[in-house]
């Protein structure tokens, strides 16, 4: 200790003396944490993510004092916080509205990453620890709610659960050890509830820290899509990077109060959100022996809900004719014999499980495969330019393509199945995956712009 | 040990004791089937518990009273059973629709439908339909019956709809095809004890 002379005084110097790491870390990822200068309003939400992370751990640690995970009185214990716990509804609704906005900042912040390829080289790992922080996060919204026992919660629960009932030869055995029993109770109800409070919000505080650490190892990406790094000043520190602190902080506690004006006026005004936050049918007790007559996930989910909708036998045939198609530009256009060898033993196999397996199968693993392709991003995206900004104009209006079809599809998953619905939603599939199954040919097309080598930054 | 002197700094040195490395791997092996051995009682904690496995008790009810047309829901093992005395006018839509169902015959084994119910009607009498309400795609309850031109996804034909993905069913729980439902609605094991009373769970002796 007597070696080590602390440049900090007061209470920092104090701590420096002994426990340094606190110092170097604040230096290592506030401080002295060199991003992007340029950064855009599309920045901000990361650090908003955070924010409703806290949110949700905080309301959701209130929550649980009142709570009862019981199928007797689940319900009734989450109409007593809205009604007797004091303050109780004005948590609950912090937390109900918290779930959604958590989906729409984190939608938009993969839309960023989206649009100016923060996904690529060297940001993979940021990239896939985020995609796990998605998959977490749909957990989690998924095994919370169950808790409130209501028709919504019951019913949605026992589709997902019958999905894993799809798989072959194991589906049903596997469904029965989800729940815990024959059909969703109790026993179900409690799982979920661990699962809810402990188990996902452990691994999504540790994915957060990766997702953060990973990044702050690599640097962020920025609208340009170039690596400030490249272009360093005599002290080795960026000549297009400020500090986090305090640029980026009071950056982002600007939008973060515009941010809680709109996430607060829905809390007070518009918690359900016109049945879109919370379910109208959610407000009636489950029932084992009724489905509403109108059941839908909650809006984050529909566009997922809707691919799994759209999956029928008609479907197959079209799936089939994609999978061939696919198949043969990979054949024409690889080289490798080992690929080539590869895809066409594939494609044979999944052309005999499309027409031997249940289209329902199908619509469960096309489901799967529409959340886990963000994996492959890094993989399939070969476009000289990260940025959009210096890529051909029609890649940005496909991705527009891609982000309408995703709209689409969530909004006819939020509808009753109809004949109009069916065939939209197919089309919006076929946009979905042909966006990224097509990727590795369509991101080379085209002409691109120069990119500068130097940051586009014009001081307000 | 190996003559190599090359060693990276901060790396162990080039030559490996054979006899160590065994040694790790060994400790290591068992030390990875007892931590597997463990996870066992975790797993196993998911399955049903003795208690629900015992709630599956079978259940009577009596149809004397239902009036032709109407439809009754009795719970059983927690699944809504339904029981619904059909007119001849109900038995003939079934006959109509043999070329439009999936599996007219309830031949598929997903859902075994027990052998006195593989007929046209999927029952011991044609009269009353038993059947669990649940939807073979992804476990909801469909709505109806509806009568003919009632529903906009039956259209002239009567039946039910599963309100989540849209598959119909006729009026003997075969679903229509090009559905997202696989099978028909499944039938549960039951028993006539007398001319009007069923046992819904067992069919032993009948």
């Amino acid at each position: 200790m007597a070696e080590y002379k602390t440049p900090y005084a007061g209470i920092a110097g104090w701590f420096d003396q002994r426990m340094p790491t606190v110092m170097a870390e604040y230096r290592k990822h506030l401080s002295e944490y060199y991003a992007p200068k340029n950064f855009n309003i599309w920045y901000i939400f990361g650090g908003l993510a955070i924010t409703v992370l806290a949110i949700q751990i905080i309301t959701g640690i209130f929550l649980v004092m009142n709570y009862k995970p019981d199928a007797n009185l689940a319900f009734a214990s989450v109409e007593y916080i809205m009604r007797d716990v004091p303050g109780g509804w004005f948590i609950r609704y912090m937390h109900s509205t918290g779930a959604s906005f958590f989906f729409i900042v984190v939608y938009l912040h993969m839309f960023r990453g989206l649009m100016y390829g923060s996904y690529r080289a060297p940001r993979e790992l940021v990239w896939i620890f985020g995609c796990l922080i998605f998959l977490c996060l749909m957990g989690e919204a998924f095994f919370g709610y169950l808790l409130p026992w209501g028709q919504m919660s019951y019913w949605g629960a026992q589709v997902i659960v019958n999905l894993f009932g799809a798989i072959p030869l194991i589906g049903p055995d596997l469904a029965v050890f989800i729940r815990g029993d024959y059909v969703i109770g109790d026993a179900t109800l409690n799982r979920f509830f661990a699962f809810h409070v402990i188990a996902i919000p452990l691994v999504l505080i540790g994915l957060v820290v990766a997702h953060i650490l990973a990044l702050h190892d690599v640097g962020s990406n920025n609208p340009d899509g170039i690596e400030i790094k490249k272009n360093l000043d005599a002290n080795g520190k960026p000549l297009d990077g400020i500090p986090f602190h305090p640029y980026y902080t009071v950056h982002d506690i600007f939008w973060l109060t515009i941010f809680l004006m709109v996430f607060f006026f829905v809390v007070f005004f518009a918690p359900e959100m016109g049945g879109y936050f919370l379910e109208w049918n959610n407000f009636i007790p489950a029932d084992s022996l009724t489905t509403p007559s109108h059941i839908a996930p909650v809006w984050y989910f529909t566009p997922f809900y809707s691919i799994l909708r759209a999956t029928t036998e008609q479907f197959m045939v079209v799936l089939a004719i994609g999978t061939i198609a696919l198949s043969a530009l990979i054949l024409l256009t690889v080289r490798s014999p080992i690929v080539r060898g590869a895809i066409a033993v594939g494609t044979l196999v999944l052309l005999l499980g499309y027409f031997t397996l249940d289209a329902k199968f199908w619509g469960v693993v096309l489901m799967g495969a529409s959340v886990m392709i963000f994996i492959a991003l890094p993989w399939l995206d070969h476009s000289p330019a990260k940025s959009m900004r210096y890529r051909p104009t029609w890649h940005f209006w496909l991705l527009i393509t891609w982000v309408v079809a995703f709209v689409v599809l969530g909004y006819f998953g939020t509808q009753p199945p109809s004949a109009a619905g069916q065939y939209i939603s197919m089309i919006g599939t076929v946009i979905y995956f042909g966006f990224f199954a097509l990727m590795p040919w369509w991101s080379r097309m085209g002409t691109f712009k120069p990119v500068p080598d130097r940051v586009t930054f014009h001081p307000h | 040990m190996s003559t190599s002197t090359s060693v990276p700094a901060g790396d162990a040195p080039a030559g490996v004791d054979k006899e160590r490395r065994n040694a790790i791997a060994l400790a290591a092996t068992v030390g990875g089937a007892g931590a597997v051995a463990l996870a066992v009682p975790f797993v196993a904690s998911f399955a049903p518990s003795e208690r629900a496995k015992a709630a599956g008790a079978p259940v009577e009810f009596d149809v004397g009273g239902m009036a032709p047309g109407e439809m009754k829901t009795v719970e059983w093992r927690g699944l809504p059973v339904w029981v619904l005395r059909r007119t001849p006018e109900m038995l003939q839509s079934i006959r109509k629709v043999d070329g439009e169902v999936a599996d007219p015959k309830s031949q598929r084994t997903q859902y075994p439908t027990p052998e006195y119910a593989q007929n046209e009607f999927r029952s011991r009498k044609p009269e009353y339909l038993v059947a669990v309400g649940i939807c073979t795609h992804l476990g909801c309850s469909p709505a109806g019956p509806f009568g003919s031109n009632q529903n906009s996804q039956l259209g002239a034909d009567q039946g039910f709809l599963c309100p989540c993905h849209g598959s119909t069913f006729d009026l003997a729980g075969r679903v229509f095809k090009n559905k997202p439902a696989p099978d028909n609605l499944p039938v549960p094991p039951h028993k006539y004890l007398s001319d009007t009373l069923i046992l819904i769970g067992d069919d032993s002796n009948a």
